[in-house]
């Protein structure tokens, strides 16, 4: 009886509940970090510059490839500070000054930064003129007073500037090159008062300034020619001695600088090192009185003396990492060396002037996937024993970064990650019976009092000791760890492709690497020189047949760096992380196309067109050719040639080129194409609706009962073009010279659904599409605000079929097949919104079935991901919805879409160098799975409508059983009670 | 107490948000108005662009094989072009011709009215090519120069079709030319109506064209609303107000309502079970049968 009253009296709360409007779907404080994941990483190092002097925290400072300057701890490897420049701010040298500044040179020598060591705080920033665009960005920081203030010398765009340290003032600017000079070197020979700047003017010209260093002048200019030439290499041995190579990579050429004097001194090299052949050519490393060659396999380092005697005093084989030379206290050079061989690594740190006994010599076993040294850095210390000491910081091949000291990893950084290509998702192994789950849950005490924890929680009867258990206890929760699917499908290992050629696959519980593999078939060998990695695809995802097997990647790549260079193809094991096997291809590869066949394996059959526009099956078995000859002739793709401005269209061929017998091998047929005329158009942005996709229903049912169809077709695409003026950056066209239009195309047959201009709007364009709708964002030059326009696009072709007595009788279309050639009846309903953010990137939350409302996940300016709920930017908004539209959830018309501050779903994150979004829908049908990365990674859940088909983190189980007991208990006593009063009333 | 702390702090940011809003609505009006007025001021000349007339497409049919006369056709502004097509992989041969009357308008762009076309019959040797076509279901493919005044060395614009879905009782085709000024975007081209899909051979019973052609320029895009105060503030908070009465009584009062309609009927069973009970037991008050009722219930569980 009370059972019942209860529910009645919850049900309208419960349904209240249920059905208030409320659009926060923020996070409370103590919720971070309970299904989000952030990782801060700061890409390839190519700079660093230890600062260990004082007694206070050792670190040091790096500038890496992705722009950014990072200040980490050498005992750790945290991240002390660190700070992201912008895409085109290329950072070209990084120093420390004066103890307590970093400074950085950027943008090709025009942006000079002071950074404070112990917080990153920006100090000063000097903007640096220079008229010639000089092709070199070089820029040498030095040390020298002008009245008593500390100066830096910077080259850059031509011009050598004093700065100074202080507050960034330039003291004096000297524009060397009037011709198009290369300026190789900046110095000071020691106790001089001039400043030497060394380079080519012509491959066959030095040229040599001499400049005042107090105060800029030039005091001599002098050309030297060398009429066989030199190849461009120019080492700096000693204050007045360089070393150059010349044109034929055969001799070395010294030149030196004695009292003003120039004078070259060619040498073979042949007559230095016996039986040398083919081309030497200079390390970049900056040794003092030595020089590093490297030759065919192996580097050789010669000792450079006064009187120009060459001679070798070592000879190692090529993989292998120089530092620069570190001078140490007794006026000694110390040269750090780093070769790999097998899986181990060998570090030595040798004296230049004692190079047969080393300082140092270790060798540190390092695994297999981190391939060889790139750079090292080295650093002194003063060992407890008083005798020196050397740290070593090195850039590995797949970009990791360690540091290492008395021949030991002190620790390392998967910096690979800041550069992710791409990236995929697979699921986690299904649990097997042999796998015990109780161990999650200890026991059920434990687990009963973590359950009394949350309910003192939840009724705010817990002291802050019992926050501080329930919050470590919410977020070292293991279930979210295990590596085994879960029912939910929120346990998932996301596969990520990195620039250097490395996959690894992160749980995405927390974001840890499960497996790592630098891929053996895209590292330097013979027969591929530089192998660059593209993009990845699921190969094989066992689904319903081969339960077995392990679902693989793969990963497609070229070897060099153009579109007909040919192809490379690995297959990855994604559980196992080993590479199955790979393929050199013959041909090119311009286009991966994924097809919707799978074969008895559940290997995915993939179209692989090449630069000649031929078609590649893969995988090249007897099968895959049977599945795809059924589904040849309604297989097409089209091509779209940003250049010319021209869509194509294909379809296939049975045969190859006439005379090729490859029966894998497939012709294209051009079959439509669409040409911009050049003058008025250029593509500027194109994208079609993701393959796994999938949407719930084709029909919208309006409020008044009418029905709408959506156009659903795999085939849309979008394209955007500008006009060719307005196509660089915001600013630089005028309102009516510019103008952007927008194309929804059947890629099938070339028919151009829609077409809409812009007027007086420009890119950049960023688009998303999904279902029948695609949502892309621009900038208005008219109103100068960015924004969003949506274009919706419905099939009128089936909206006969509103007519129930037709569907009864079986008039209808609904069941009969849809044909790209027949002629489509569309309309198209569009709207345009303001916006505040410029964007990034942009995606759409996907959900298992499709069911649940969509999401706009928008990577905003601040690096942020911004999830904006698609009804704000419905086509449909009008200024004064009716009654039965703001039933269906219309919203009234605003101009702009509202950002709220609760939606951001990076909370107070930042994810820095967002480049992209990635959204993988979870089983569970409310939840989608967001995976952002740039330099940094990030990794959350979303309910676009909240988690209506699941309980809540921390629901509190124990208040529901306690509130069954209470029920159950009282209805026991009034039972008692009642059955009591009955027998009084009979007895009475 | 620190988890109620948060959410206490959490609901103040509620508050200062929806002062934000409030803020942020007032703000964005100050800055509307004073577009509304740049509108004014480029409204003229933000309609002077190459594609001028938005509502340009100009459906024309032409009956085939009907030549125009050329007579009223003479002025300087006159242009042809020629239609090609292609019988699967063969080359492309001269199939037609459009003509059509270049207009240019005061600001220098140009464009194409009164679309005329002339269609060629097919020749006998075409006529079986067709036939083998139809025969393979394979692909007829038409191409247009990209650039209607100068069409040598340019890019053609092609399109094609199943010839299949080109037969009825004649053979009915369907252009729709996009155009931007004087340049051909695209050439969209097929059967006028549906292409059923399995598509069956069947040969056409005239062997002469029905040609539709459609000129199909752009559309300029609605431009994002610009509001004023009034539309935001007053007007609507009014009318919505108003509105709310139109609720009936059971929309506005079901989740009370269906509750009360499950005691009242509980009740009523709980009464119906009474007077059997009442025959067997002692007379009493009306409540404590209705307990008594209950009791029993229980016990016969």
């Amino acid at each position: 009886m009370e059972i019942r009253v209860l529910i009645l009296l919850l049900l309208p709360l419960l349904l209240i509940s249920l059905f208030a409007p409320n659009p926060t779907v923020a996070l409370y404080e103590d919720q971070v970090g309970l299904m989000d994941w952030h990782h801060k990483y700061i890409g390839k190092v190519k700079h660093a510059v230890f600062h260990t002097q004082k007694a206070g925290r050792k670190r040091v400072v790096v500038s890496t490839e992705e722009n950014v300057i990072a200040s980490l701890d050498l005992r750790r490897g945290d991240i002390f500070w660190r700070h992201v420049l912008g895409k085109n701010d290329v950072i070209d040298a990084i120093d420390i000054v004066m103890g307590k500044y970093v400074i950085s040179v950027s943008s090709k020598g025009s942006v000079l930064r002071a950074w404070n060591l112990p917080d990153g705080q920006m100090v000063w920033e000097s903007f640096l003129q220079g008229s010639t665009l000089s092709k070199s960005f070089f820029s040498a920081p030095l040390n020298i007073k002008i009245d008593k203030d500390n100066v830096v010398l910077v080259f850059g765009k031509g011009c050598i500037h004093a700065v100074s340290c202080i507050d960034g003032e330039i003291l004096w600017k000297n524009e060397l090159s009037s011709e198009s000079s290369d300026i190789q070197h900046v110095f000071q020979p020691l106790g001089s008062d001039l400043i030497y700047a060394v380079g080519f003017i012509t491959s066959s010209k030095l040229v040599i300034y001499q400049i005042n260093a107090k105060n800029g002048d030039l005091l001599k200019q002098s050309t030297v020619d060398f009429p066989s030439g030199f190849s461009g290499d120019l080492s700096l041995v000693s204050t007045d001695t360089l070393i150059a190579l010349d044109s034929t990579q055969s001799k070395l050429v010294k030149i030196s600088l004695v009292n003003g004097e120039t004078s070259l001194l060619p040498r073979d090299i042949a007559d230095l090192i016996d039986g040398f052949s083919g081309m030497a050519s200079l390390l970049p490393s900056k040794l003092t009185g030595m020089l590093a060659i490297k030759i065919n396999s192996y580097i050789v380092f010669v000792r450079v003396s006064a009187e120009y005697r060459l001679e070798v005093v070592e000879k190692i084989n090529y993989p292998a990492a120089v530092s620069n030379s570190l001078s140490l206290l007794e006026g000694n050079y110390a040269i750090g060396l780093v070769q790999c061989s097998g899986s181990k690594i060998h570090l030595t740190v040798k004296l230049d002037s004692d190079w047969n006994s080393d300082m140092i010599k270790e060798s540190i076993e390092l695994g297999h996937q981190r391939g060889i040294a790139e750079k090292v850095f080295i650093n002194d210390y003063i060992r407890t024993d008083r005798s020196p000491g050397f740290r070593a910081l090195i850039v590995m091949e797949d970009h990791s970064l360690l540091l290492l000291q008395q021949g030991e990893i002190v620790w390392s950084r998967e910096d690979g990650l800041a550069s992710i290509m791409d990236t995929t998702t697979s699921e986690l192994p299904v649990e097997k019976a042999g796998v015990s789950v109780s161990k999650v849950e200890h026991n059920l005490f434990e687990w009963l009092k973590g359950h009394i924890l949350k309910l003192k929680g939840t009724l705010m009867l817990a002291n802050s000791d019992d926050i501080v258990a329930i919050q470590e206890m919410r977020l070292k929760s293991s279930e979210k760890n295990k590596m085994t699917r879960d029912h939910n499908g929120f346990r998932k290992l996301l596969i990520v492709l990195t620039k250097a050629g490395k996959v690894y696959a992160l749980h995405s519980g927390d974001g840890r690497v499960v497996w790592s593999l630098l891929l053996p078939s895209f590292r330097m060998s013979n027969t591929c020189h530089h192998p660059t990695v593209l993009s990845i695809y699921q190969w094989q995802v066992p689904h319903h047949h081969a339960m077995d097997e392990n679902p693989s990647v793969l990963v497609v790549g070229w070897c060099g760096f153009s579109l007909d260079s040919p192809g490379i193809l690995s297959f990855v094991d994604s559980y196992t992380g080993k590479e199955l096997y790979s393929l050199s291809l013959t041909h090119s590869i311009a286009q991966v196309i994924p097809l919707p066949f799978t074969d008895s394996t559940e290997q995915r059959l993939h179209l692989l067109i090449d630069a000649d526009g031929l078609a590649h099956l893969y995988p090249r078995t007897d099968e895959a050719i049977k599945i795809f000859q059924r589904e040849l002739p309604n297989t097409h793709w089209y091509s779209i040639d940003g250049e010319k401005g021209i869509i194509r269209g294909y379809g296939l061929q049975y045969s190859c080129l006439p005379g090729i017998t490859d029966e894998y091998c497939f012709g294209a047929k051009e079959l439509w194409s669409i040409v911009f005329p050049s003058e008025s158009e250029k593509i500027i942005a194109a994208t079609t609706r993701k393959l796994n996709e999938i949407v719930h229903t084709q029909a919208k049912v309006l409020a008044d009962q009418d029905v709408m169809y959506k156009y659903i077709s795999q085939n849309l695409l979008f394209v955007a073009t500008v006009a060719p003026k307005a196509a660089g950056e915001i600013g630089s066209a005028n309102p009516e010279e510019s103008w952007l239009v927008a194309y929804l195309i059947d890629s099938i047959t070339g028919r151009i659904l829609h077409r809409v201009t812009h007027p007086a709007c420009q890119g950049p364009v960023h688009a998303v599409f999904s279902e029948n709708w695609v949502v892309y964002h621009y900038f208005n030059l008219r109103a100068h605000r960015y924004e969003m326009s949506v274009i919706e696009i419905y099939d009128q072709s089936r909206s006969d079929n509103k007519d129930v007595l037709k569907l009864m009788i079986g008039k209808h279309n609904l069941t009969s097949p849809v044909s790209a050639y027949s002629r489509p009846e569309v309309i198209v309903k569009s709207q345009s919104y303001f916006f505040t953010h410029s964007v990034k990137a942009i995606a759409v939350s996907l959900t298992a079935k499709g069911i649940t409302s969509k999401q706009l996940l928008i990577g905003t300016i601040g690096d942020q991901v911004l999830a904006l709920d698609k009804r704000y930017v419905d086509p449909r908004r009008s200024i004064n919805p009716t009654p039965s539209e703001k039933e269906e959830g219309i919203m009234p018309l605003t101009d702009s879409l509202p950002i709220i501050p609760q939606s951001y779903v990076t909370h107070s994150l930042q994810v820095e160098g967002l480049r992209g979004i990635l959204s993988v829908p979870a089983k569970l049908e409310s939840t989608s799975l967001l995976f952002a990365y740039g330099v940094d990674l990030f990794f959350t859940r979303i309910a676009p409508s909240r988690t209506y088909d699941s309980l809540t983190e921390d629901f509190s189980y124990a208040l529901l059983l306690i509130t069954i007991v209470v029920l159950v208990a009282s209805i026991f006593v009034t039972w008692v009670l009642s059955e009591k009063k009955e027998l009084r009333e009979k007895w009475r | 107490m620190a988890i109620s702390r948060t959410r206490k702090t959490s609901a103040i940011a509620l508050i200062l948000f929806f002062f934000f809003v409030v803020v942020s609505i007032a703000s964005s009006a100050f800055e509307s108005d004073e577009l509304l007025q740049d509108d004014d001021e480029f409204g003229l000349e933000g309609g002077v662009r190459a594609t001028p007339n938005p509502d340009r497409a100009s459906p024309a049919r032409s009956p085939s094989q009907k030549r125009f006369s050329s007579s009223d056709q003479e002025s300087d502004s006159k242009v042809q072009f020629s239609l090609e097509h292609a019988f699967g992989d063969s080359d492309f041969a001269p199939a037609g011709t459009f003509s059509a009357r270049l207009k240019t308008w005061s600001h220098g762009g140009q464009t194409l009215t009164k679309l005329r076309f002339s269609r060629d019959g097919f020749t006998e040797s075409q006529k079986e090519t067709f036939k083998k076509l139809l025969k393979d279901d394979d692909f007829y493919r038409i191409r247009l120069p990209s650039n209607v005044l100068n069409s040598n060395g340019k890019e053609y614009v092609m399109s094609s079709v199943k010839a299949r879905c080109l037969t009825r009782e004649n053979l009915d085709e369907h252009f729709v030319i996009h155009m931007d000024g004087v340049n051909v975007l695209a050439v969209n081209y097929g059967s006028p109506g549906t292409c059923h899909y399995p598509r069956l051979l069947k040969l056409p019973a005239k062997w002469s064209f029905n040609s539709y052609t459609v000129l199909k320029g752009g559309e300029q895009a609605p431009r994002a609303p610009v509001f004023t105060e009034e539309i935001f503030g007053g007007e609507n908070g009014v009318s919505e107000l108003e509105k709310q009465p139109e609720k009936s009584f059971w929309a506005k009062y079901w989740m009370y309502l269906v509750p009360l309609g499950l005691v009242v009927m509980n009740a009523m069973s709980q009464a119906m079970n009474m007077p059997e009970e009442q025959a067997g037991g002692q007379p009493g008050s009306q409540g404590q049968a209705v307990q008594r009722a209950q009791g029993s219930a229980a016990r016969r569980r």
